[in-house]
């Protein structure tokens, strides 16, 4: 059997975000990356220390998964068909027919069984994006957005990593947008957008998110240092870890800052706003200050410098200052109303 | 970062390929480009896969000795952990620490080890025998 619906494949550098732009384009409305990433309103800043990854505390640098699929289609105003399932081979079942009946599906899915990942990228990852568009014989033709050309992958593979267990377990989940809006309000959709991301990063009253985060980060990093314990074994375990949530984990560079920083220079000139250009500035300059605290910190975990930790939180807190910089003139970005 | 600042260490853990990144071109305006990875990521991701390659050869030679079963050097060998291996089986964490322990996994039925060889993808012959080097 071979079946394909004509689809592009476009690469991204975050798996949701680009599978979201990915599938509102096919339907007929162009959307970049930073725009899907932006208009969910996805970035953000979390030390969670009673979450723990393998001892380590779970440190994000935007929303949880599924948080760009549900907050696009908040935007645009437009529906999801999503479908999970107990059993694999119905799953399997539900896709054939989804794709027979001419759509372009996306599926969550693990990254340890996708034979197309290169074997250092296999980690026990469940909230993994991508995208179905057609059949050849035994093989599906998938465009997976992290990936720079379209991939293929066997069913038997592919139902393995739709159905894998463990946390943020998929149980099959796939989705195609029933109907996609012909055009989309940018002038009250950006402002609105943006406003929900200032309240997370600049309002949360929670001390280990957004901005605040940022600098708790920074502090703990203090206090490891002056700890005999964990010095010289959980410190550098730690910053290996951040760096890895950081950079690692398709984020388009420097946790999302330069992802977001795309948004906003997107915006500025599709809304001619001189605010969001001086906005996406700031944005970058936190970025690359967070390159930096990347650079230094994996030198550090590696032995390469000796290890010092009130220099890598005076980063931090520079990174929350430039970030602060760009939420304070994002405040002042207010919905206009269509006229 | 500047679009010509993008990093293009050919860093090992890609396998040869590039991911995404955006960065600021000339005129001030954002533009995706490749990249074919950055030192500071591959020594981040190399030292969890390090820490991963330790706990696998670790369990081997533990294995070798008699201290615990194949078993648990093959949970290792799928990155997996207890907890993982638990769900993925449907087994109790403290029934497949049981099957750790030599004497009961040499006893093991064949649609236990079915079990395991489904979830970990390996056939349930090779799940009996330890592999002659890690």
């Amino acid at each position: 059997m071979s079946l394909a619906v004509p689809f592009r494949h476009r690469q991204a550098a975050h798996c949701e975000s680009g599978v979201m732009a990915a599938l509102v384009t096919h339907g007929g409305l162009p959307l970049s990356e930073p725009m899907a990433f932006g208009l969910a309103a996805t970035l953000s800043f979390a030390l969670i220390p009673f979450v723990r990854l393998s001892g380590l505390p779970l440190v994000a640098y935007r929303m949880p998964p599924g948080a760009i699929i549900r907050g696009v289609c908040k935007r645009l105003g437009m529906r999801m068909r999503r479908q999970t399932f107990r059993h694999a081979e119905q799953g399997m079942e539900a896709l054939d027919r989804a794709l027979g009946e001419g759509h372009v599906v996306g599926l969550q899915s693990s990254v340890f069984w996708l034979p197309y990942f290169p074997e250092d990228m296999r980690f026990h990852f469940n909230a993994h994006n991508l995208i179905v568009y057609g059949r050849d014989g035994g093989d599906y033709l998938v465009s997976d957005p992290v990936f720079e050309e379209a991939v293929r992958c066997d069913r038997a593979s592919l139902m393995k990593a739709r159905f894998a267990k463990g946390a943020l377990a998929a149980r099959g989940l796939m989705y195609y947008p029933e109907r996609i809006p012909v055009e989309l309000d940018h002038a009250r959709a950006i402002p609105a957008a943006i406003r929900t991301n200032y309240r997370m990063m600049a309002r949360s009253p929670l001390p280990f998110v957004g901005l605040r985060g940022i600098r708790l980060m920074g502090k703990r990093l203090v206090r490891l240092g002056r700890d005999p314990r964990r010095r010289d074994d959980y410190l550098p375990r730690f910053l290996g870890h951040i760096v890895r949530m950081q950079e690692e984990i398709g984020t388009g560079g420097a946790g999302f800052r330069f992802m977001y920083g795309a948004f906003l220079r997107e915006s500025a000139t599709l809304l001619d706003c001189a605010v969001l250009r001086n906005a996406s500035e700031a944005m970058t300059e936190a970025g690359d200050t967070w390159r930096l605290f990347a650079l230094r910190a994996s030198k550090m975990c590696k032995g390469r410098e000796p290890m010092d930790p009130p220099m890598l939180a005076d980063i931090i807190s520079r990174c929350a200052d430039r970030e602060g910089v760009a939420w304070d003139l994002l405040r002042r970005v207010e919905p206009r109303r269509r006229s | 970062m500047k679009e010509a600042d993008v990093p293009q260490d050919g860093i090992p853990t890609y396998g040869g390929r590039r991911k995404l990144f955006y960065a600021v071109a000339e005129d001030g305006a954002y533009v995706a480009v490749q990249s074919s990875g950055w030192e500071a990521e591959a020594i981040a991701t190399a030292s969890a896969l390090e820490e991963i390659e330790r706990q696998r050869t670790e369990a081997w030679r533990r294995a070798r000795s008699g201290a615990t079963s194949p078993l648990e050097y093959y949970m290792h060998c799928r990155r997996m952990d207890l907890a993982l291996l638990a769900k993925t089986t449907g087994f109790s964490r403290w029934r497949i620490r049981r099957h750790f322990r030599p004497a009961v996994h040499a006893r093991l039925s064949d649609r236990i080890l079915a079990r395991y060889s489904e979830a970990l993808g390996i056939d349930a012959a090779t799940l009996r025998i330890l592999v002659e080097c890690p």
